[in-house]
């Protein structure tokens, strides 16, 4: 490739990456704003601040390939290729949703796109990304799955069985732990013995730390083992070291007991993803400053149409809720 | 001398007032110590018992599970803080296969004196793996008892004696519920298991209903007043042990029976109670003994949709009118 081309191409790349962060936040403002005011039914957890570990990582991977997702997955279900208005239609249990609004937040799946689904079990996932690994070797797809779960989700037993195994199979599978550096309101210190990493190297899994908060970081390490899982050199496990923003939910907003405000602001200020990528991307002449705010503004305006779109959608019809519970079977 | 507690504070008070009593109580689960549990149930007793009685663990629910029955067997006396019941399921095999047969298998020689507190109820937007009521699950396996309050009142004077239990009980409260209030004495009571309670007499219909389904119950009994119907509200307070005298005492009376639970009713507890009573009141039985339990569906998120799917005082009602007025209600 011409090095000019390589430019563009890269160019590219990044545009996407800088606007899919942008847009996993603009989706997060907007349901905290929706909770806020009361328009939402229940709780949710935003993913502000962990945007580059979701943008990183399915920026380094095809439609095909799948990610399972958590309780705080509105991210991953962004950076894997959704669109506002059907997530949004989902968060209000609207019709349109991509659940038709019989999930929710904690259970949205987008299965054009490869998102097996976010989890409302803590680790619940686990198993599943590790069975969709197995499919994609015993098929021979080539498709990569990504288990996404936090810090706290090491204490389930059920990880290390299924690491056991994927190592044993060697799936085509990556175990990407999302370290914020807590789960609801306890420090990960107080609740994971040891090394995280070297948990899964006694499985002879191999094992990386990255910045969760550099997004050309955890990209080029994704792109690099997703492309050896296709070789069949999986599984893999990655820490990455990132920080959620707002409560464990939008409800938990009195936190000074568990987390200080210092050091809030110190991930907010020096540490924030889309900035410190903005900033890059200025310095690099790639774009200028005028034209990221103008994507910001672009984006703004899409998410805000899309909240308006699914607070006026219907709800689905009441005879919708016995339909799905078992599915047709051909005689 | 009685005020008016939630059934936050009436749990509370009965595990502060135990472990005061106890030493060799303990509490486990997560985020139960600083942060008092996520719906606050449990703020203040890290400060008063410390982190060794007042335990935070890691997301393990099978661990601390399997470290309780341990513990039980060997001289402490765990509760178990189980933060949603869904969660249940994780820890079905410690809970089933181990803490209740340990009593039996051992031929009475080692107890497992343990408490599992945990949740229920629907309709908090909470969606399919959250907003479970898992009773009949438990309930299903000889050796584990199962209390339901539906007050403070009862949450108090129940866990109490779950606590002082020689074997496995699990509890359920209504998260619905926990800002409630009701009239608790100051003085120490306890509530003993299978003992229902006549939550309201009347004449012409039975409506036996555990935990916020009496709630459920008693607007749909005012309603039935209203209309000349007088229908008797049963609170089993324990569906394991089962106070099947009381129940059938009023069905003898009223020869008609509603009952009315939030688990599933496909195999539920109404469908046990309701077969009690058609076995052992059918000759004094006018009309068919009918369950309402939670639709059979997995909780959906929509509120367009979930709160259609758990029995409501209307339903009751109109149920109820049926069978006063002969009207034949299974031919649909
Ligand atoms: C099996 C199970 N146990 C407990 C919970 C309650 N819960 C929900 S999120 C959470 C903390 C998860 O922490 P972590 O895995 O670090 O993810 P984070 O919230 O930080 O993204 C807990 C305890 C749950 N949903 N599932
Ligand atoms: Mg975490």
């Amino acid at each position: 490739m011409s090095a000019a081309k390589k430019k563009k191409h890269n160019t590219e790349e990044y545009l996407r990456m800088y606007t899919q962060m942008v847009r996993i936040r603009a989706f997060e403002d907007n349901a905290n704003q929706l909770y806020l005011s009361a328009k939402m039914p229940g709780l949710t957890h935003m993913y502000s601040g962990q945007e580059a570990v979701a943008v990183g990582i399915c920026e380094a991977l095809t439609p095909e390939d799948k990610i399972t997702s958590t309780h705080r997955g509105h991210g991953h279900c962004v950076a894997k290729g959704a669109h506002f208005k059907e997530m949004f239609c989902e968060l209000l249990g609207k019709e349109e949703g991509y659940c038709r609004g019989k999930g929710g937040s904690m259970h949205i799946a987008d299965q054009a796109n490869g998102n097996l689904g976010a989890n409302a079990i803590v680790g619940g996932s686990m198993g599943i990304a590790t069975g969709s690994a197995l499919t994609a070797k015993r098929l021979g797809t080539g498709h990569v799955t990504v288990c996404f779960f936090g810090d706290g989700a090491t204490a389930q037993g059920l990880w290390y069985e299924v690491m056991n195994m994927a190592a044993l199979w060697k799936l085509p599978v990556i175990y990407a732990c999302e370290n914020n550096g807590y789960s609801e309101y306890t420090r990960t210190e107080e609740i994971a013995a040891g090394s995280l990493t070297a948990r899964a190297e006694a499985f002879g899994i191999e094992s990386f730390k990255v910045d969760g908060q550099d997004v050309l970081a955890v990209n080029k390490l994704a792109g690099e083992l997703a492309a050896r899982c296709r070789k069949g050199e999986g599984p893999f496990f990655l820490e990455l070291d990132t920080y959620r923003y707002h409560g464990h939910h939008v409800g938990d907003i009195n936190r000074d007991y568990y987390r200080a405000k210092d050091e809030e602001t110190e991930w907010k200020s020096a540490r924030d993803p889309i900035t410190n990528f903005g900033k890059w991307l200025i310095d690099q002449k790639i774009m200028t400053a005028d034209e990221l705010v103008a994507i910001d503004n672009e984006i703004a305006a899409d998410a805000e149409a899309a909240v308006k779109y699914a607070l006026d959608a219907k709800y689905p019809d009441v005879r919708e809720v016995d339909m799905h519970v078992y599915a047709d079977t051909a005689a | 001398m009685t005020r008016e507690i939630t059934l936050s504070r009436a749990v509370n008070e009965a595990i502060a007032e135990e472990m005061r009593r106890d030493p060799s109580i303990i509490l486990l689960g997560e985020d139960v110590a600083e942060a008092g549990t996520p719906f606050k149930v449990l703020s203040g007793l890290v400060e008063e018992f410390g982190t060794d009685r007042i335990i935070d663990t890691p997301i393990s629910e099978p661990g601390f599970m399997g470290i309780a029955v341990g513990a039980a067997m060997t001289g402490l006396r765990p509760i178990v803080d189980l933060m949603f019941g869904d969660f249940l399921y994780l820890v079905m095999d410690q809970l089933c296969n181990q803490a209740a047969k340990t009593h039996y298998m051992s031929g009475g020689k080692l107890n497992v004196p343990l408490v599992l507190r945990t949740n229920m109820g629907a309709t908090r937007r909470s969606a399919a793996q959250h907003s479970q009521s898992l009773q009949a699950l438990v309930a299903h396996i000889p050796g584990l008892k199962v209390a339901m309050p539906s007050s403070a009142y009862e949450a108090k004077g129940l866990m109490k004696t779950a606590i002082r239990d020689n074997n496995p009980v699990v509890i359920f409260e209504d998260k619905l519920m926990y800002n409630d209030k009701a009239p608790v004495p100051e003085e120490e009571y306890l509530i003993p298991f299978g003992q229902a309670h006549i939550k309201r007499e009347g004449r012409d219909v039975t409506l036996v209903a555990t935990s916020s389904m009496v709630q459920v119950a008693e607007a749909a009994a005012d309603t039935l007043s209203r209309e000349g119907i007088s229908a008797e509200i049963i609170d089993p307070r324990t569906i394991v042990p089962l106070d099947e005298e009381t129940i059938l005492r009023s069905v003898r009376k009223t020869s008609r029976a509603i009952v009315i639970d939030e688990g599933h009713q496909s195999y539920g507890v109404t469908a046990e109670i309701a077969a009690r009573i058609s076995e052992k009141a059918f000759y004094h039985l006018d009309a068919p003994v009918i369950r309402m339990g939670a639709m059979d569906v997995p909780v959906p998120f929509s509120p367009a949709l979930e709160d259609i799917t758990v029995p409501n005082a209307a339903g009751v009602a109109d149920n109820a009118r049926k069978i006063c007025r002969g009207e034949l209600i299974h031919a649909a």
